[in-house]
């Protein structure tokens, strides 16, 4: 039999149910290969004693006839869920040594469907970031190597950074991401995954660590699309604790999977096209276009034509609202407390929050601060929120005519740590193609399609309307079938 | 608009972090770098454009108004960096 960690999310539900593995092997398998793989840094803590115990409950739960939908299955969870008496700091100083008194909705639904968890992932610190290179503790060293002979350690995307690396090193066969402007799908092009970010709505909010309130959603990641939609079905669902939790039913997602896509339309948005793309990430997307067409979609050009206002929008309503959701850190319900010799009330607010926070965190609160501050407000924020209502115009517009958008998720391949690192710009431009979709609150997932000429993974981006990840995931499901993805990293990093 | 060092001050204040010189030396031109590229945002025509309140359309809720947590004061006091006599303790704010 395979190694059970290249086994994904459907195939160790199988394998289980069939009784070709016992669910405390799969637990030691993937516990043994987290404790190996730290030279990546994926985890912030491990918590192996978690997964045993659900495995061991899976185990009963077989002998007794009473399996549950992810009953076996070890998961990842990402640093930006609370997860009750296990250590949660959204990879921040400021939260350093928090251990929640209660469990996020999005974390209860996986356990209570059965699955176990591995260890909190690390991540860009409050999930800022698109490199894992924010994070308090330590940068995610991506498993995958340019194959030039150089060994320069690359970026596992982010804010997911962590999710992405411990699947993409068989560490996890899936783990939980969230999406604030492309923090699932980016990481997971990078790492030759799959991500889906569904609806705004779909996933509760309810003790995931906030950013941007009306942008932020947890996902799935994953190494296929069939493992997507069993993981984000298992995620999703009403929570009246959340009150932008939308009250409709979770569909059948995997049962709904089908890769014929006759009768369906295809978007292929031209504004996505941007300067100074690498040659090899259009004839990707090109291919992209053929394989769809080939699973019988018929392919129109649209025009979404305020996409280039998306990034500098979206820069001025996530700093806004992480400027007012961050005001909670201050040394005094939890985490780090900064008291210099006689200061006062407001110097150890100052003080804590100066030490506790890291720069790219500092400079996001500043500038939302300045935005939101009296005299600029109208200039900055509600500029933006109406600007924001034109790009989610357009998307409304093109689905009139199409049921999905196909699009490249990166304008690059991954790129080494501490080479973006210094100019915050630069970095926030690798956001181009996701932060749209998130403006507009649509489902959207990354799909690996294909090897750039360094044999590292790109990633096609599927953009849905409101509430049909179906579509979006079938779509996926087309495009892995005809790309026949199945690169993954060589282990050098095993101990 | 761009941001002088007096008002990178100003904003740190009301965000409550404190900045060194260094920092404030720092933030003005990356802060301005950043407000620049923002800016292009003033080239969207936007008139009689409502601002975005809602991406997916939803309804507000109501639920019954009864107590439905509570009780849990250890809890709530177990991650505070100074608790005393059941209460979160701060440095003195009264003279």
């Amino acid at each position: 039999m395979a190694d059970i960690t290249d086994l994904g999310v459907a195939a160790i539900r199988d394998g289980f149910r069939a009784g070709d593995f016992s669910a405390r092997e799969v637990a030691d398998a993937f516990n043994a290969a987290v404790t190996a793989g730290r030279a990546l840094n994926a985890f912030i803590i491990e918590t192996p004693d978690h997964a045993i115990a659900a495995a061991a409950a899976a185990d009963r739960a077989r002998g007794a006839g009473e399996l549950l939908p992810l009953s076996g299955v070890p998961l990842g969870i990402k640093d930006l869920f609370c997860t009750a008496g296990y250590q949660t700091t959204a990879a921040s100083n400021i939260l350093g040594g928090f251990i929640p008194p209660y469990e996020s909705t999005v974390t209860a639904k996986l356990f209570a469907a059965g699955a176990g968890m591995l260890g909190k992932l690390n991540m860009d610190q409050f999930a800022m970031g698109s490199s894992n290179e924010t994070s308090a503790f330590g940068n995610v060293i991506s498993p995958w190597r340019r194959d030039d002979g150089g060994n320069a350690p690359l970026a596992p995307g982010g804010s997911s950074g962590g999710s992405s690396a411990a699947i993409a090193a068989r560490m996890a066969p899936a783990a939980t991401g969230t999406d604030t402007g492309g923090s699932i799908r980016q990481p997971a092009a990078f790492t030759g995954i799959a991500g889906i970010k569904p609806t705004y709505g779909r996933c509760s909010r309810f003790g995931i660590v906030a950013f941007a309130s009306s942008l932020d959603q947890a996902g799935a990641m994953a190494r296929n699309v069939r493992d997507s939609a069993i993981l984000l079905e298992a995620m999703s669902g009403f929570d009246p604790r959340d009150s932008t939790s939308l009250d409709i039913p979770v569909p059948r997602w995997e049962d709904g999977l089908s890769s014929d896509l006759k009768g369906k339309r295809i978007g292929i948005p031209k504004e996505y096209r941007v300067d100074a793309m690498p040659a090899e990430i259009d004839t990707l997307w090109q291919k992209g276009i053929e394989w769809l067409r080939d699973a019988g979609a018929e392919i129109v050009d649209v025009s979404l034509p305020h996409t280039r206002y998306a990034l500098p929008t979206y820069y001025i309503i996530a700093p806004a609202e992480a400027s007012s959701n961050l005001a909670r850190y201050d040394g005094v319900r939890y985490g780090l407390r900064d008291l210099p010799d006689g200061a006062n009330l407001q110097d150890m607010y100052a003080a804590t929050r100066a030490k506790g926070f890291g720069p790219e965190v500092k400079r996001r609160i500043l500038i939302g601060t300045y935005v939101l501050s009296a005299g600029f407000y109208d200039a900055y924020y509600t500029k933006a929120q109406k600007v924001r209502a034109l790009i989610a115009q357009d998307f409304e517009r093109a689905f009139e005519t199409v049921d999905v958008l196909l699009t490249p998720t990166a304008p690059s391949a991954a790129f080494a740590l501490g080479e973006k690192s210094a100019d915050p710009l630069e970095m926030y431009l690798n956001d181009v193609f996701t932060v749209p979709a998130s403006l507009a609150g649509l489902p959207a997932m990354s799909v690996p399609a294909g090897l750039d000429a360094k044999g590292l993974p790109l990633g096609l981006q599927i953009i849905g309307r409101p509430l049909d990840e179906q579509g979006v995931l079938n779509a996926g499901l087309a495009i892995e079938e005809r790309a026949g993805f199945a690169a993954r990293p060589q282990n050098w990093w095993a101990k | 608009m761009s941001v002088d060092a007096a008002t990178v001050r100003r904003i740190a204040s009301l965000a409550r972090v404190a900045v060194t010189d260094g920092d404030v030396d720092a933030m003005v031109p990356e802060l301005n770098n950043i407000l620049g590229w923002i800016e292009q945002l003033s080239e969207v025509d936007t008139d009689g454009v409502a601002p975005l309140a809602a991406v997916i359309p939803n309804h507000q809720r109501l639920r019954a108004d009864v107590v439905t947590d509570g009780g849990i004061r250890d809890k709530v006091l177990a991650n505070a960096p100074q608790a005393e006599h059941g209460f979160f303790a701060v440095p003195k704010v009264i003279e």
